[in-house]
């Protein structure tokens, strides 16, 4: 794709690539990287700067801070995919339905976004946990439930625009099936686009699931995760502030380079979506982009 | 005697050092009018903001521009702004995007003027009221108040003309004044364009790449190609006998927009200039 | 008269959606896996929870009865304010509610005034050397703050200033002092998104040919900026006022952090205590405000922008 060509020449976007590629195997794989088990306590160690035995030192347990930085990535990242995973798919499907049949579906598809969107989303995840109480699955649940209407509006509009393109008028023509039109070309250029709102995504639900699990909302202790981490270690910030920062930066690098790869496959895609990212932005879209000024010559 | 004179005018983006237009010239007699022809892209209004010193930053330029005279290329920036306006006035393409959409048109003209002459506001509301009148704009108090979105493409090209009538430049630069309007827009704005040379005593360069609307108001013509000056001459030995491959391609294609502007317009004589 | 008729027409599009909002607030409760009137038993501290208990509380807060009625019953209370009272305390909704929504508010107030003056200045300089030096540190500093979780940021800035200097109060709201920090966090964490949006439609209005056309004329910069800042700050008063709601709902870590006494610190301790009534008036008292800032945006955005009122 000619969209991973030009992210390939951007060395940086490249490297970003790799690091959250490595980031996800890591999680993925964390027994094998791990080096201790991430909830063993040794209370002899505790406070232990970095060794030979444990690179990153241990915390107030005596917990070894590398493995649980390991272990972390699967609440903090990969978790955190699966959800967004779960509702860019359910924006997907709802989005090609009303995009690509408009009519009625789209009509009332569109009317319960609305809704949805006018809702403050924080608020309504902090709702959701509210009811079902605190604890890392139901932070997920909530951002399912939270996130799909906005991803059914871009990817609606996306699809929209394929579908008014002249060969997918020419496929229905001859008679192709409207499944088949969907999945061999609206689905791979729209692709890019979901990509982007995607990635864009992804990067401030890692640091809001983060914020949740420091506030003791999130998953339960003993269990690694990168905001626990963070919470476990702003009890000895004053006597001890050097345990903030090895979760701190694992965030920055993670939530960095994801961000540095959403602006890249922006721009990569098209210049113009650069001012997309934020749903409340739609007037300021509105504003900004102008008719191309018609040259026939 | 001549108004403008650009030589060996050069435009490059900086950052790529891709020459867009390489070592141009051409001068514009007072009085008459000069029309640039090329397909998009073809440097014409690269060489007009090259001229007004309105380019992007990235795009760097040399070679001289003297202005009855005087080289514009080695004014400094604040002596260029005095130029701008007053000496060398522009009109741009889309009347539409020319004004600030979030003021009345009024405010603008009245800025302008204010600026250059310190006239004020009454001054300047008498003085634009005759000028928009010349131009055929009824009601001028009212579209002084109005915003640009209120208006159509070709009032607004009118009243950007009838600025230029205020103001009183030596030189004006049309850039594609008519791309924007419909057929029957343009020909009424292409009208006042042809009054406007009669009226002043100004030189004009009009870029186009209508030939129709070339062939009407232009005394003439240089047709350029990929930035480069392919042809210039006479515009009616140009139209009759054109040296150059691409010319002779688009004179034979101009003529059929020619002849539908024809028809459209009911057999108007085209012999005015 | 055409504002008056886009006044009226912006809110009675928003009167729906409040009631929707309204709705959902009051089912939330509902959706609970947990009796409500065992959560209420529990959180007071009975010891026996028995069916009998049970079946009296429900009769007492009028449980036992079609949810339809409940609703309208639920909104005309809410509509006095009377939102309940907490399971935790037995002290009315509002009398914690209100209070804190009012310090959450001048939180946010100040933070949205630092973060309007941050981004506007920063937006226009970056724009206007697009590609320079500045412009390069700018973007690059505050890609980094964005990337940065807030409440890092705030136990670092907590730490230097407080612990290390001795300088700023470090929690509560008792001086002026205090918003120093909160206000500092919340703007750091804002303004990197706000500053892209006025930078990019400053930019995106740097390339409309009004621009080119007032130099054409001669206009000088510090007149073009004018006119560009009017322009650009059409969208970002748009954007400014949905901010205003956003911020307002985000604040909930910075306050846990700095023991701000306001509507984050309440909402969560509700929710680890399970004090329903005040989550449910909470959701239903922000929602109400985002839809309520969004309209006053919109009418205040159509005010400056005569194109948009023709539109709608």
């Amino acid at each position: 794709m000619k969209i991973v060509t030009r992210i390939g020449k951007d060395k940086l976007a490249a490297v970003c690539l790799l690091f959250i590629a490595a980031i996800l195997v890591t999680g993925v794989f964390a027994p094998l990287f791990a080096p201790h088990a991430p909830e063993e306590v040794h209370m002899e160690l505790r406070f232990a700067a970095s060794s030979w035995e444990y690179w990153l030192g241990n915390d107030h347990l005596g917990r070894c801070i590398l493995s649980r930085l390991i272990y972390g990535i699967r609440p903090s990242v990969l978790w955190v995919l699966v959800a967004l995973s779960i509702s860019v798919a359910i924006g997907t499907t709802l989005g090609f339905i009303a995009g690509y049949f408009r009519g009625k579906a789209d009509a009332i598809l569109m009317r319960v976004c609305d809704i949805m969107l006018s809702f403050p989303g924080y608020v309504m995840t902090l709702a959701v946990i509210g009811i079902l109480g605190a604890g890392l699955e139901n932070i997920l649940i909530a951002f399912v439930l939270m996130k799909w209407a906005w991803f059914a509006r871009i990817i609606r509009t996306s699809v929209m625009q394929y579908t008014d393109t002249e060969y997918v008028k020419f496929a229905k023509a001859i008679g192709v099936s409207n499944i088949n039109i969907m999945i061999k070309h609206i689905l791979p250029v729209s692709l890019p686009d979901i990509a982007v709102i995607s990635s864009s995504s992804f990067g401030s639900m890692i640091l809001q699931i983060s914020g949740f699990s420091f506030l003791g909302l999130g998953i339960q202790a003993p269990h690694a995760e990168w905001g626990m981490m963070l919470n476990e270690a702003r009890a000895v910030m004053f006597s001890r502030p050097e345990l903030m920062l090895a979760p701190g930066i694992a965030i920055i690098l993670v939530v960095s380079a994801i961000n540095f790869l959403s602006d890249a496959l922006q721009i990569a895609l098209d210049p113009k979506l650069m001012t997309s990212r934020h749903k409340w932005q739609g007037k300021a879209i509105a504003l900004a982009s102008k008719p191309h000024g018609k040259e026939v010559a | 005697m001549n108004s403008l004179e650009v030589s060996n005018l050069k435009i490059w983006d900086s950052r790529t050092g891709k020459v867009l237009v390489p070592h141009s010239s051409f001068h514009v007699k007072q009085r008459s009018c000069l029309a640039i022809v090329g397909e998009s892209g073809s440097g014409k209004s690269l060489t007009c903001r090259a001229i007004m010193r309105l380019n992007k930053a990235l795009l760097h330029q040399s070679g001289e521009i003297l202005l009855q005279g005087v080289n514009l290329t080695k004014l400094s920036e604040k002596e260029m702004r005095k130029k701008r306006g007053k000496q060398l006035c522009m009109i741009v393409q889309n009347g539409m995007r020319a004004f600030d959409p979030s003021c009345v048109v009024g405010v603008h003209l009245k800025e302008t003027l204010a600026w250059h002459y310190g006239w004020g506001r009454d001054d300047i509301t008498v003085k634009m009221k005759r000028a928009m009148e010349s131009v055929m704009l009824k009601d001028p108090l009212a579209i002084m108040n109005s915003y640009p979105h209120q208006l159509s493409g070709g009032m607004l090209q009118r009243v950007m003309i009838a600025l230029a009538i205020v103001l009183e430049p030596d030189v004006v630069i049309a850039d594609e004044p008519t791309t924007a309007l419909d057929t029957i827009t343009q020909f009424e704005v292409i009208e006042q364009f042809i009054q406007l040379r009669t009226r002043m005593n100004c030189a004009m360069i009009f870029v186009s790449h209508d030939l129709a609307v070339v062939k009407r108001i232009a005394d003439e013509m240089l047709v350029m190609k990929d930035g480069a000056i392919v042809e210039r001459g006479a515009t009616r030995d140009i139209f009759s006998a054109a040296q150059h491959e691409y010319t002779r391609f688009l004179v034979s294609t101009g003529l059929t927009l020619d002849h539908h502007f024809n028809k459209i317009m009911g057999g108007v004589s085209h012999a005015e200039c | 008269m055409a504002m008056g008729r886009y006044i009226i027409k912006r809110v009675l599009i928003s009167l729906p959606l409040l009631v929707t909002i309204s709705f959902f607030s009051f089912i939330l409760n509902q959706l609970s896996p947990l009796d409500p009137a065992e959560v209420i038993l529990h959180a007071q501290g009975v010891p026996n929870i028995t069916s009998e208990l049970i079946a009296e509380t429900k009769a007492r807060l009028g449980m036992d009865q079609p949810l339809l009625t409940r609703y309208v019953q639920w909104f005309v209370s809410c509509l006095q304010l009377d939102f309940g009272n907490s399971y935790v305390t037995g002290k009315p909704v509002w009398s914690l509610l209100g209070p804190a929504f009012l310090n959450t508010l001048k939180l946010t107030l100040v933070s949205v005034i630092a973060i309007i003056a941050l981004s506007i200045t920063l937006g226009t300089i970056c724009a206007l050397r697009e590609g320079k030096w500045v412009d390069k540190s700018v973007r690059g500093i505050f890609f980094l703050l964005t990337s940065m979780p807030s409440y890092w940021l705030a136990a670092l800035i907590v730490w230097y200033f407080s612990v290390k200097l001795d300088l700023l109060p470090t929690s509560g709201m008792d001086t002026y002092q205090s918003y120093i920090l909160p206000v500092t966090v919340i703007t750091i964490s804002f303004a990197g998104i706000y500053f892209r949006i006025i930078r990019s439609s400053m930019l995106s209005n740097l390339n409309e040919d009004y621009v080119l056309y007032g130099r054409a004329c001669g206009l000088p910069e510090s007149k073009i900026t004018l006119h560009l800042l009017r322009n650009s700050l059409q969208v970002a008063i748009s954007v400014f006022g949905m901010a205003i709601p956003v911020i307002l709902g985000s604040t909930v870590v910075v306050e846990n952090l700095f023991v701000w006494p306001g509507l984050g610190t309440l909402s969560v301790k509700s929710i680890l205590s399970r004090d329903f009534p005040i989550i449910q008036a909470y959701v239903l008292v922000l929602a109400a405000a985002f839809v309520i800032f969004n309209t006053f945006s919109d009418i205040v955005n159509a005010a400056l922008n005569p194109k948009l009122r023709k539109d709608h």
